[in-house]
């Protein structure tokens, strides 16, 4: 590509060289522009959502009492009487200095809530993550190059783990290692006997999707020119795989991670209300049913951060990582 | 005028059938058997759907207490509820709920998606100037914000809103996968604006309207089967799991995940009630993703 570029514009032959050996910062600089856009409206809609409440704050604030001037007191303390645009500046003001407002229900600040219970959420979250990333790999690399049986066998386990309903997993597990064979406590999180469950139940469709996703890549690159030289250097089969396809493979899965994440922190609140276990899940789900808005909103924004931050830096790296991208600009 | 309707549709046939038999390529070989057998399952689950009378005559909803938490037998193949409902009957008359639902959500996010993706597609190319590119990038911006939510929760602040009922369900996931049929349709739209019939056409003086329904939105919108056929199979995954966090439709109802909400209860004692919703939807959702996967081949393969 750089090659073809530098002999049509002779011009831009020697900048288009140059830029192939710095980093591509105008396309880093436009990732986090356009993620930064991203956020700043996940934001905005947040704000006006909170807006169009159906019926008054006040009233919702309210709830069974009433008396006169309770309403206006209501609004006075949050600032309701303001007009919208200065309700919105104060929104993101708060926002910015980590202030994610007060649960209507629980009347604490959000943030508090969340972060008692935030950490139980991204243990369960991350030790998933890292065990289906693991099964997804031995699933692709067990069943490449084999025999049509093994191969076949592979993708129906992998298709069985994509639609099985997370918390039936859940269910089934319960019923076999807690009720019938009483290896793992039915609910809490008390040490690493009570995340097994709940990670295993998490993991399974992550890692079909992965596996999936993972093999198709690997099949690509090991049709690719490169292969065929490691080959021809008389290295053996295993070795290819492992490290050769296998580490190209996994480059293009990297663009995948932040949708994967929203995927467990979305299955964690199913699998914690499964298995009982507290954290972000439990929060939101008692904060839907209670029409507790700003815990759920504050929830939701999280998600959208994690995600546009970890997608924003990954495929910042991605273009880092394959010099293919970066001579293309 | 029906007649005529029927005679134009069998000529129509008749026509394709006498283009499609001379070419005997590699075509020969039939739908390979997981195929068929998911074929099988969805056309009984849609018969259910339909007719849930046709297997079961048992009410769904008819307690009877003296009949509670009873084992699989002749008598209830499922078992029985803690209330003695029947779970075989309560699992026939659930697809009603289950596998509509998801159409539901897949149908809204299909329209919605497409509407989406052709106005920002088609505002790219006919709107001249910035403008045209301003609207096209903001419905792009649109569909990454949308999709930077986790689907679980933005459904449920739809839900937390819109309260929990079978219909806000439905949209509730449905507009977590407007994103996706929106990339495609846009960028589809780019794609066959930019082919030779259209030029030709619009350089024939067919009106702009025109040039749209009859030749770009046609071969635009031929890329929505497959992709619906593969996220119906999601989309009744998610339905399953809202409404096993109560967020779908409400307790006495029939609904797969509302049924193992139920079960969880009395799951020490009666793992019936636990097995045989599960079993319903996983099968259903890889019966779906099998045809979904099937039709993308044989449409691939057609292209080739």
């Amino acid at each position: 590509m750089a090659i073809v570029h530098g002999a049509v514009e002779n011009d831009s032959a020697t900048a288009t060289r140059r830029s192939s050996a710095v980093l591509p910062w105008r396309r880093i600089l436009a990732r986090v522009v356009s993620g930064a856009v991203v956020l700043w409206a996940a934001v905005t809609i947040a704000f006006f959502t909170l807006q169009a409440i159906p019926g008054d704050i006040a009233d919702i604030l309210a709830g069974e009492q009433t008396y006169p001037g309770l309403k206006e007191a209501i609004s006075a303390e949050w600032g309701l009487d303001e007009s919208v645009f200065t309700q919105y500046l104060a929104f993101l003001g708060r926002l910015v200095t980590g202030d994610l407002g007060t649960s209507y229900v629980q009347r604490q600040p959000v943030a508090d809530l969340l972060a008692a219970q935030v950490w139980s959420t991204i243990e369960l979250a991350v030790v998933a993550g890292v065990v289906s990333a693991l099964l997804a790999v031995v699933l692709a690399v067990v069943s490449i190059g084999r025999s049509r049986v093994v191969r076949s066998a592979m993708s129906t386990l992998e298709l069985v783990f994509t639609s099985v309903p997370t918390f039936w997993v859940g269910i089934l597990l319960l019923m076999l290692f807690s009720f019938q064979w009483r290896l793992f406590p039915v609910a809490g999180a008390n040490g690493w006997q009570s995340l097994v469950l709940p990670v295993v139940t998490l993991a399974l469709p992550t890692a079909g999707f992965l596996a999936q996703v993972i093999r198709e890549s690997m099949e690509r690159t090991l049709t690719e020119p490169f292969i065929v030289t490691v080959r021809s250097r008389g290295v053996s089969e295993s070795l290819v795989l492992l490290r050769h396809a296998l580490g190209h493979a996994l480059l293009p899965v990297m663009t995948l991670v932040g949708g994967i994440i929203g995927a467990l922190l979305g299955g964690a609140v199913i699998t914690e209300t499964v298995f009982g276990r507290p954290g972000i899940g439990t929060i939101t789900l008692n904060a839907v049913t209670g029409k507790d808005i700003p815990v759920v909103i504050a929830v939701v924004l999280f998600a959208a951060l994690i995600y546009v931050v970890v997608s924003t830096v990954l495929d910042i790296l991605y273009t880092i990582v394959d010099p293919r991208l970066r001579a293309q600009r | 005028m029906t007649d005529l309707l029927e005679k134009v549709k069998a000529d129509a046939a008749l026509a394709q059938a006498s283009i499609v038999t001379p070419t005997p390529r590699r075509r020969r070989r039939g739908p390979a058997p997981s195929v068929l057998v998911a074929g099988a399952f969805v056309l009984v689950l849609l018969v259910a759907v339909a007719l849930p009378q046709l297997f079961t005559s048992v009410d769904p909803f008819r307690t009877v207490p003296t009949d509670g938490l009873k084992p699989p037998s002749a008598e209830h193949w499922f078992g029985t509820d803690r209330l003695g409902r029947d779970i075989f009957s309560r699992v026939v008359h659930g697809a009603r709920y289950s596998i509509l639902i998801g159409l539901s959500a897949t149908a809204i996010a299909v329209v919605a998606g497409s509407i989406l993706g052709l106005i920002a597609g088609l505002s790219g190319r006919l709107i001249p100037g910035r403008v045209g590119l301003l609207v096209d990038e903001t419905f792009g911006r649109l569909f990454d914000v949308i999709s930077s939510f986790p689907g679980v929760l933005l459904a449920m602040v739809v839900v937390t809103f819109a309260g929990p009922g079978v219909q806000n369900i439905a949209v509730a996931i449905g507009i977590a996968s407007i994103p996706m049929y929106g990339r495609v349709v846009r960028s589809q739209t780019l794609l066959v604006t930019r082919a030779d019939f259209v030029t030709h056409a619009a350089i024939y003086g067919r009106s702009r309207a025109r040039v749209v329904i009859e030749h770009v939105l046609p071969n635009v919108l031929v890329a929505i089967p497959v992709l619906a056929a593969i996220d119906v199979g999601a989309s009744i995954l998610a339905v399953s799991g809202l409404s096993f966090l109560g967020l779908g439709p409400q307790a006495p109802i029939p609904e797969w995940g509302v049924m193992l909400a139920e079960s969880r209860d009395v799951l020490r004692i009666a793992w019936w009630g636990g097995v045989f919703p599960g079993l319903f939807i996983t099968a259903s959702v890889i019966a779906l993703t099998v045809l979904g996967r099937a039709l993308q081949r044989h449409i691939d393969g057609r292209k080739s």
